[in-house]
């Protein structure tokens, strides 16, 4: 493939946010705006060509004979050398997933920017302070995101990692005067970044004992029984699988030193996709602007940690331990975040805890995938829930988006009642909610089900427990969306300032994710993202999907999901005093979940009482009078002795010649006894 | 004499010392420290250049442009002069934080004059250090650099400066007799029994006639000596005190450039010269520059005073140079030399800052400041480009730095060396907390102080002196391997095969 395009998916990006960053501010608010989007539909349209040769051109660089799907490097730029083995090469690697995230990532950061002329107006349509410096951000979260995803080594992806956490940081942190903002912005980049330095660990525990940071040399290994992963291998296949499968390999506390490296690298991965104990950084982020949320704490940087378990898939299948530990580090958040979602009062929170619930189906999926189950379908659901959660979340959070417009307020008890008010964007947040709540045909029906199917092959608690979860999933969103547009009329809302329905700007990316959300559960998932690029059924057009349905376990979740919204519909349609009792019948798990289960109050405590309180205000103590007492001590011991000898000196001539007498008379004596 | 190109990295500043004695007004002092900072600047960067020539074609002596004078016979002390890629690194870092110190100092007050001739003294020192192979002369440049510090902190500085001024200098004289006595004993077991005796490094080094009991004596010396300049536990309280009170460049090219000389120091006589003491003692010296790392990190986190806390934090960063010095591989001393170059940009850059914060405010205690991004957007933003460096974030120098030095550690398999290792790369979450919480407070939240509100953004030599080290500190975090490149090569000499070094 020709080199130009990806590099300009690349470089576009880049070059938008040096030239946002740099001249943004002598621009008019427009211009700096409609440069942004302009650029990002370039992106688009460059990607999607990209994805589109990628899947279906039938080049043999990227389909093999047999019908597998390849990966391709399409350039790899040396960028630091360490040593003749270790070295960071920034590069461009297609394969299934990463041209799946060239089409998830352009498409929701394109709505983004297109979304955001119209959001980040006030209701006169003047600009806000710092419109510019908003798509710079959007630019350089674009040019990260992008430039992770397509990394080839796992050093490359390390680097877009940080730079993806710095923008994500940066936005967050954009109502830079709000303290609440800047506090959210720090809590988000230190929980990441302790994360990162696991994964650094990981990394480095990793490369030093496979001698490469290349994904191709890493995942080509030969897993037992099962054909290569992938074609291509740098490094002597036998290498890396000899470190995995020899008995001489270091072990550290008990598990090997690979399981370390896989979990390490695994933690962070729960660091970007707020996974329990590390989650308590998304629900702050919703502190930044809505349209960032929508882009990156719903639909792509969140992401990461599924899509990097993904890209080390056949190292982690050669470590059931590792695996394990997802699905249960899975599992519980999932349950967790679903609980909480349902007891949240400000939407954008329900769908930050509805997003750390979804992700985490994700990270279930891919722990309980194996090839020997129907070819390892949790792989190809994980991956396909990845695509389907970033198209209707990124529905959701944009709507929401409109309603906090609209209303000036994040809480639905401000708003209640608004289907009349904002006719489109209370159908384009109900298909979402249809979507995520996996009501057949909308887009989640199918990943979700999926995803079930894989539980089922692993494990029937997992699958009792992840079926659990969808119910709930639907009850919170029901429950949400009917507290929004329907339980009661609010006065407030009528007259003049009525709340309407947004200019065209941001209607048009809701209405397109509101379709995509409808009809991407069609494709063929299985025919294109695989965990080891071998089709699992033969393309035969683009609705093949419901033919490979396995209709027991659809059947299943389908009526989960409908009671479900039934009893949400019935607790919450009408203003009705039931929610009420249901709070009073169980009071103290409602307080638990209205207060996350106070892991906040949990790191609080840590950061403060034990962090800084323990350990860095003695070590500042220790450094001031002890280290540097002991200097000063010196110099006083000094200066004490010089004033204590200096009577020695005093000038009399009396005083000299008794100290000569007495000098002289002690050693007279002493040379007395010794010749005595 | 004067067709060797180094000879002018000293020249240059006594001319400027000379230009300097007869001027009669600030435009004119401005215009010789300008004009002798962008004339070294230029030599640096042309010297690179032609350097990069040289080893292309194929030169590979382990140092060039080596010339050697002599000076004082009976002792036979020379002045010999000669670089290699670290050499070169150092000096042109030297000769940029010289040219944005000056621009940072535009409007020093008061005794101008004075003030610029005690700077470029020091700057002598530092740059007749970089090109010395001497150690006899190498020494006398290092306390040529550091006497000025004295009255450049006494004079001119802020706070309990006198206090300051004195313990920084008794410090690093307590350090230098350490090092005198180092540097005398290598002076005799410097050639083998019967051999005149030679100061030259790299005849020391080729002659490889120190015994190894007396290489254990000599190198905790000689480390300790260029540690207590290099910042290194327990040796380091004279960085907070002596950064607090120094003006604006002097706190610059003292972070920036001085604790380099340690850094550079150890490695370039310590290791360089008594490597198999290197390799039996590096586990004692691992711990201390272990502590030191977090130790620095850990009392940042909790310091008011921006000052301070830039202070502790060089403690942390210049820790990890040593550190990784110690671990004796090329790859982690290629991250100790470009952790030099990467340190002395961004915490230039961090003490220009808060000189100009502090020029405008008045105070250093973050709990007196805030908001300040709407106050001085550009003053601010270039904070928080100089945080993002010291935290590590990829495209800036300290990202590259940080790697290149935890990939080297990594080497070692055995237990010891695995858990410093990690230790160290904790500093990366304390840094950035340490950093964040800064940023948040002091550029970030509601404006604290209703008459910061008058204040103004940047001047245009505030902007010259930031902007020129934003941009060589993004230079070698995106082109890293470039300055991987120029270091790694002087690791080559078969001097390190002693130590099984790759």
């Amino acid at each position: 493939m020709e080199i130009t395009i990806p590099i300009l998916i690349l470089a576009i990006p880049l070059f938008m946010f040096l030239l946002l960053g740099l001249t943004g501010m002598k621009m008019s608010h427009p211009v700096a705006g409609i440069l942004g989007t302009l650029g990002m539909g370039t992106v688009l349209v460059l990607s999607y060509i990209t994805a589109f040769t990628y899947f279906f051109s039938g080049n043999p660089e990227f389909v093999a004979e047999s019908g597998e799907r390849l990966q391709a490097v399409i350039f790899n730029q040396t960028w630091l050398q360490f040593t003749d083995s270790l070295v960071i090469k920034l590069g461009f690697l297609l394969d299934p997933i990463s041209a799946m995230m060239l089409v998830v990532i352009p498409t929701i950061s394109f709505m983004v920017h297109l979304y955001s002329l119209g959001y980040m107006r006030d209701h006169h349509g003047v600009y806000e302070h710092g419109f510019q410096r908003f798509y710079a951000f959007l630019s350089l979260f674009s040019f990260s995101m992008l430039g992770l995803v397509v990394a080839t080594n796992i050093f490359q992806m390390y680097i877009f990692w940080e730079l993806v956490g710095a923008s994500s940081y940066l936005l967050i942190g954009f109502y830079y005067k709000k303290p609440s903002a800047v506090s959210a912005s720090k809590k988000a980049f230190i929980v990441t970044r302790f994360a990162d330095l696991g994964f650094l660990i990981g990394i480095l525990i990793l490369s030093y004992y496979t001698g490469t940071f290349d994904f191709m040399s890493l995942t080509s290994a030969p897993v037992d029984g099962i054909a290569n992963v992938y074609q291509v291998s740098e490094l002597t296949a036998e290498g890396v699988k000899g470190i995995f499968t020899n008995s001489a390999a270091p072990i550290f506390m008990g598990a090997s030193v690979m399981t370390w490296a896989l979990v390490l690298i695994f933690m962070g991965g729960m660091g970007k996709s707020a996974m329990m104990p590390l989650h308590i950084w998304l629900p702050d982020a919703m502190e930044g602007p809505t349209p960032v949320s929508a882009l990156i704490h719903a639909a792509t940087m969140v992401v990461a940690g599924v899509y990097l378990v993904a890209r080390l898939f056949p190292l982690y299948l050669m470590e059931e331990a590792a695996l394990n530990i997802i699905v249960v580090v899975g599992a519980l958040t999932a349950f967790y975040a679903a609980m909480v979602a349902c007891t949240q009062i400000d939407i954008k929170r329900v769908l930050a805890f509805s997003t750390i619930s979804q992700i985490a189906f994700m990270m279930v999926s891919l722990g309980v995938a194996r090839p020997e189950f129907h070819h390892g379908v949790g792989y190809m659901a994980g991956m396909f829930h990845l695509f389907t959660h970033a198209m209707f979340k990124a529905l959701l959070f944009l709507c929401a988006g409109a309603l906090i417009h609209a209303i000036g307020s994040n809480d639905y008890t401000a708003m209640h009642g608004l289907r009349k008010y904002m006719p489109i964007t209370h159908i384009t947040f109900l298909i979402g909610c249809l979507a995520i709540a996996g009501i057949i045909p909308f887009a989640g029906f199918f990943s979700k089900d999926e995803i079930l199917t894989a539980c089922f092959g692993n494990s029937m608690l997992w699958y009792v427990w992840m079926s659990l979860v969808a119910g709930l999933t639907a009850f919170y969103m029901f429950r949400l969306y009917y507290l929004i547009f329907w339980w009661k009329e609010h006065k407030v809302h009528e007259g003049h300032h009525a709340p309407h329905d947004q200019p065209w700007t941001m209607t048009a990316p809701l209405v397109i994710l509101a379709v995509i959300s409808c009809v991407a559960g069609f494709v063929p998932f299985g025919t294109l993202v695989t965990w080891n690029g071998e089709p699992m059924f033969a393309y035969e057009g683009f609705f093949t999907n419901l033919a490979h349905l396995d209709w027991s376990v659809a059947a299943i979740s389908l009526a989960v999901a409908i009671i479900a919204i039934v009893i949400a519909t019935v607790m919450y349609k009408k203003e009705n005093p039931l929610p009420a009792k249901m709070k009073n019948a169980l009071p103290a798990l409602w307080d638990w979940c209205y207060h996350r289960f106070y892991w906040d109050e949990l790191y609080q405590f840590i950061t403060h009482k034990i962090i800084f309180g323990c350990i860095s205000r003695p070590i500042a103590w220790f450094d001031r009078h002890i280290i540097d007492g002991a200097m000063d001590g010196l110099a006083i011991v000094t200066n004490k002795a010089s004033w204590a000898i200096r009577g020695l000196q005093s000038g009399r001539v009396q005083m000299y010649v008794w100290v000569y007498l007495a000098g002289a008379l002690l050693l007279g004596a002493i040379t007395a006894i010794c010749l005595l | 004499m004067f067709s060797n190109p180094l000879i002018y990295f000293v020249v240059i500043p006594l001319l400027m010392l000379g230009g300097l004695a007869l001027c009669r007004n600030i435009k004119q002092i401005r215009a010789v420290a300008v004009t002798g900072s962008l004339a070294l600047t230029a030599l640096s960067v042309w010297l690179l250049v032609d350097y990069l020539g040289l080893r292309a074609a194929g030169v590979d002596a382990p140092m060039l442009y080596t010339g050697s004078w002599s000076w004082f016979t009976p002792l036979n002390i020379n002045l010999s002069v000669g670089v290699d890629g670290i050499s070169i690194a150092m000096l042109i870092l030297s000769s940029i934080i010289l040219l944005t110190g000056s621009f940072a100092s535009w409007k020093i007050e008061p005794h101008t004059k004075d003030f610029f001739l005690w700077l470029i003294l020091l700057s002598t020192g530092v740059f007749g250090f970089f090109i010395s192979i001497d150690l006899f002369t190498m020494f006398m440049f290092y306390e040529v650099a550091l006497i000025p510090m004295y009255l450049l902190i006494g004079v001119w500085g802020s706070g309990n400066k006198n206090y300051s001024a004195m313990k920084l200098t008794l410090m690093l004289m307590g350090g230098s007799a350490f090092l005198m006595l180092g540097l005398i004993g290598i002076y005799y077991h410097s050639a083998p029994e019967g051999q005149p005796l030679t100061w030259d490094l790299l005849e020391i080094a080729q002659n490889d006639s120190i015994s190894r009991g007396w290489q254990h004596f000599l190198f905790p010396m000689t480390f300790v000596g260029f540690g207590v300049l290099g910042a290194m536990f327990p040796f380091h309280t004279w960085s907070p005190d002596g950064h607090a009170s120094a003006p604006t460049a002097v706190s610059m090219l003292h972070a920036g450039v001085l604790m380099k000389l340690g850094g550079y120091g150890c490695f370039r006589v310590a290791i360089y010269l008594m490597p198999q003491a290197a390799n039996d003692l590096a586990w004692i010296f691992l711990i201390l520059t272990g502590i030191s790392v977090v130790y620095g990190a850990f009392s940042a986190c909790v310091q008011t005073d921006l000052k301070y806390i830039n202070a502790y934090s060089s403690v942390s960063h210049c820790g990890l140079v040593l550190f990784a010095i110690l671990m004796l591989n090329t790859t982690a001393m290629t991250g100790a030399i470009m952790q030099m170059l990467s340190h002395g940009l961004m915490t230039a850059l961090f003490f220009a800052l808060i000189g100009m914060i502090y020029g405008r405010t008045h105070t250093r205690d973050i709990r007196q400041m805030g908001g300040l991004m709407k106050i001085m957007p550009f003053l601010a933003v270039c904070y928080v480009i100089a945080g993002m460096a010291s935290l590590g974030l990829p495209g800036l120098s300290g990202f590259v730095a940080e790697m290149t030095i935890f990939v080297g550690s990594f080497e070692h398999a055995d237990m010891f060396h695995r858990v410093f290792t990690i230790v160290a790369c904790c500093s990366i979450v304390i840094t950035a907390v340490y950093i964040l919480r800064v940023v948040g407070k002091l550029l970030f939240g509601p404006v604290y102080d209703e008459h910061h509100l008058a204040l103004t953004d940047a001047t245009w030599w505030e902007r010259t002196s930031t902007i020129t080290l934003i941009i060589s500190v993004a230079a070698i975090g995106c082109f890293p391997n470039f300055f991987a490149d120029l270091i790694k090569f002087t690791f080559s000499p078969s001097i390190f095969a002693v130590i099984g070094m790759n």
